[in-house]
């Protein structure tokens, strides 16, 4: 029920409104509505032009660097040697940068993506409500931690450990190091955004599973799960695609090296790596290594919009609604 | 004891239909689902234990660094004499930037979206189209900021940029901006937009339908319905979006690094042009050099990034419980 509170305010606004009532002020006062319907319109539209005008941008840029005589079309696209900083006979194929991107977000979805399901079904089907009041502050604040503070995490305490634990293979930047805190950082999309898909599965469902004899585990596995399944692909699609845009972890703990290889004690370099190695760095804004950041820089966009509108696509194709 | 196998047996065929009824495979699935509980407690601890970790390996490293020096000196290449104040000065103005436009952008547009756009293509166009926004990396939108912000697109030639205004006094502006405190906190404006816009029109959703049928019913319009009624019933929940969006803003490095800002800044911002740097930006180049002195004011310089943003949180934590009021 609306509160008394509001209904003053109501009429107020309404006797306000009707107040004032002569013909001329009903003018102006449709006059004030339009002008503030067609701004609200203007906010709106802002996100489109957002949109439009980085397609422009990566388009245009990406367009210029490709017609540059140091670069091919074919050599950009299927190319295995990223090696721009060779003076005039820089070698422009992508393929290492994605590679390197892809290493990443493989070991950060290695380990994000079943940890954080785990979670969420703990926190959805088994936790008390004490422990749950515990452990989803914890995983806002892991959330909430800027990436800079995981990439300093992965050089400080991550590779460290791994160097001095796992092989001394691992050296100041490898990929495992880079990933894992990727993957740190991804936990808590994947937990708290499957947990709420988990938790959208009505209670009946879970009733009628126990009625029949199933323990919790099979009523999670065999009922609950399969039920939140659209959510669940969801918020792994979302971790994913902000572990391929991730750009401070990468560009502190993997390192600078563009190579094509799985090892994960490599160093390697991903594409938003390169893009801070350029703009971050002295590169003259007019050189061919500059101008290819905005090719890289298109590709990591067409693949991330690619991930955001197949998970948007997963929601709305297979969602299943209960009532 | 008949009777228990009379009634065995016939429980049994359902029994099967869920393959469970014999008491080998109940033994079985009551150890699967202990097996998986004590996987889940082992899990759910691993978080935790990552947080603790995190926490207490950056305390050790720069607790020690952390000092009112620290807080009012600027960066130094003597790592003993620098210090965070540029960095602090430059977050609060990006970032003050980035909330007051944000913030009328994201809830006017959200306020259009669930107030007054009808169904048409127009409408669900925008809203895939902000669920889009949502997926793109933040570097991106630092390409954006450069060519739109800082470049003007290339239309203002910067060596001769058009200036109004005295540039030691808070009234100057330039265009094109440059990789000035403005530029930087518009661009910090698109990367939290989205979160903004989703969150003003959750807000706006949890708002009764009655309070505006009530109040249009008064002979209010949709204007006068929106203001006075449905926008201050959404105001916790709209505050509670923007300090999350805002607390992206603070920790947000990658934009800024796209748009060039210098690395060694002496100077606090005065005006919307003046040259900043942002705390995740003077974190990135201490922890980007090697080992050392040089690691230890990263780890202190976290600590007061991480300190801005719990008191930020804790804000949000105070304005959703003082100001929420159940509607329903």
């Amino acid at each position: 029920m609306p509160d008394a509170h509001s209904v003053t305010r109501a009429a107020r606004a309404a006797s306000v409104a009707l107040g004032r009532g002569t013909p001329r002020s009903a003018r102006v006062r449709e006059v004030r509505e339009r002008a503030i319907r067609a701004s609200l319109v203007a906010c709106a539209t802002l996100s489109v032009v957002t949109t439009f005008a980085i397609l422009g941008i990566l388009l245009v840029e990406t367009g210029q660097f490709l017609s540059m005589p140091e670069v091919s079309v074919t050599e950009f696209l299927t190319g295995t040697t990223w090696a721009p900083l060779l003076g005039g006979k820089g070698q422009f194929g992508v393929w290492p940068l994605v590679c390197g991107t892809l290493l990443v977000t493989a070991i950060a979805a290695a380990f994000a993506l079943p940890v954080g399901l785990i979670t969420a079904i703990y926190l959805s089907e088994y936790a008390a409500p004490r422990v749950r009041a515990t452990v989803k502050p914890v995983l806002e604040v892991l959330a909430g931690i800027p990436t800079v503070v995981y990439g300093f995490f992965a050089l400080s305490v991550i590779t460290p450990f791994l160097h001095d634990h796992v092989s001394e293979r691992f050296s100041t930047f490898n990929a495992l190091g880079a990933g894992l805190a990727v993957g740190i950082m991804i936990l808590p999309i994947v937990a708290s955004l499957s947990e709420d898909a988990l938790r959208a599965v009505p209670r009946g469902l879970r009733d009628a599973a126990a009625a029949l004899g199933s323990t919790r585990f099979d009523t999670s596995v065999k009922v609950v799960v399969p039920a939140a399944l659209s959510g669940i692909m969801a918020s792994w699609l979302l971790a994913i695609t902000r572990a391929i845009g991730e750009t401070m972890i990468v560009a502190l703990a993997a390192g600078g090296m563009a190579r094509m290889t799985i090892d994960p004690a490599a160093e390697v370099q991903t594409m938003t790596a390169w893009m801070v190695q350029m703009f971050g760095g002295d590169a003259q804004a007019t050189g061919v290594e500059y101008r290819s950041s905005y090719a890289v820089a298109a590709v990591l966009f067409a693949i991330t919009l690619g991930l955001t509108m197949v998970g948007n696509l997963i929601l709305r194709a297979f969602r299943e609604e209960y009532d | 004891m008949l009777a228990g196998t009379a009634a065995d047996a016939r429980i049994r065929p359902a029994g099967e239909l869920l393959d469970a009824a014999t008491p080998r495979s109940q033994a079985l699935r009551r150890a699967a689902d202990r097996g998986f509980l004590v996987l889940c407690l082992g899990f759910t601890a691993l978080a935790v234990l990552i947080l603790g970790v995190l926490l207490f390996s950056i305390w050790q490293d720069g607790h020690l660094r952390v000092s009112m020096d620290f807080l009012g000196n600027y960066a130094s290449r003597k790592p003993a004499d620098a210090g965070i104040r540029a960095a602090l000065w430059g977050t609060v103005w990006a970032c003050g930037i980035c909330a007051v436009t944000a913030l009328p952008v994201g809830v006017g547009t959200a306020v259009w979206l669930e107030e007054f756009a009808k169904p048409s293509r127009f409408t669900s166009f925008i809203k895939l189209n902000i669920s889009n926004l949502a997926g793109v990396p933040s570097i991106v939108y630092g390409i954006l900021g450069l060519t739109a912000f800082v470049r003007a697109f290339g239309m203002v030639d910067a060596d001769r940029p058009i200036e109004i205004g005295d540039p030691d006094t808070f009234l100057y502006l330039r265009l094109p901006f440059g990789n000035g405190v403005l530029a930087g906190g518009l661009t910090l404006m698109l990367v939290v937009l989205p979160i903004v816009i989703v969150a003003s029109q959750e807000a706006l959703r949890a708002v009764p339908r009655s309070l505006r049928a009530g109040s249009l019913a008064l002979g209010a319009t949709p204007w006068q319905t929106t203001w006075s009624i449905t926008l201050p019933a959404a105001v916790p929940m709209i505050m509670t979006g923007a300090i999350l969006a805002v607390s992206r803003a603070i920790g947000e490095a990658a934009p800024i690094l796209v748009l060039g800002v210098p690395i060694f800044i002496r100077s606090v911002p005065n005006n919307l042009m003046s040259d900043f740097t942002v705390m995740p930006m003077q974190i990135y180049d201490w922890a980007n050099r090697p080992a050392g002195p040089f690691h230890e004011l990263a780890a202190a310089g976290i600590i007061v990034l991480l300190a801005v943003l719990l008191t930020f949180n804790a804000v949000a934590v105070v304005i959703r419980q003082r100001l929420h009021r159940p509607l329903q």
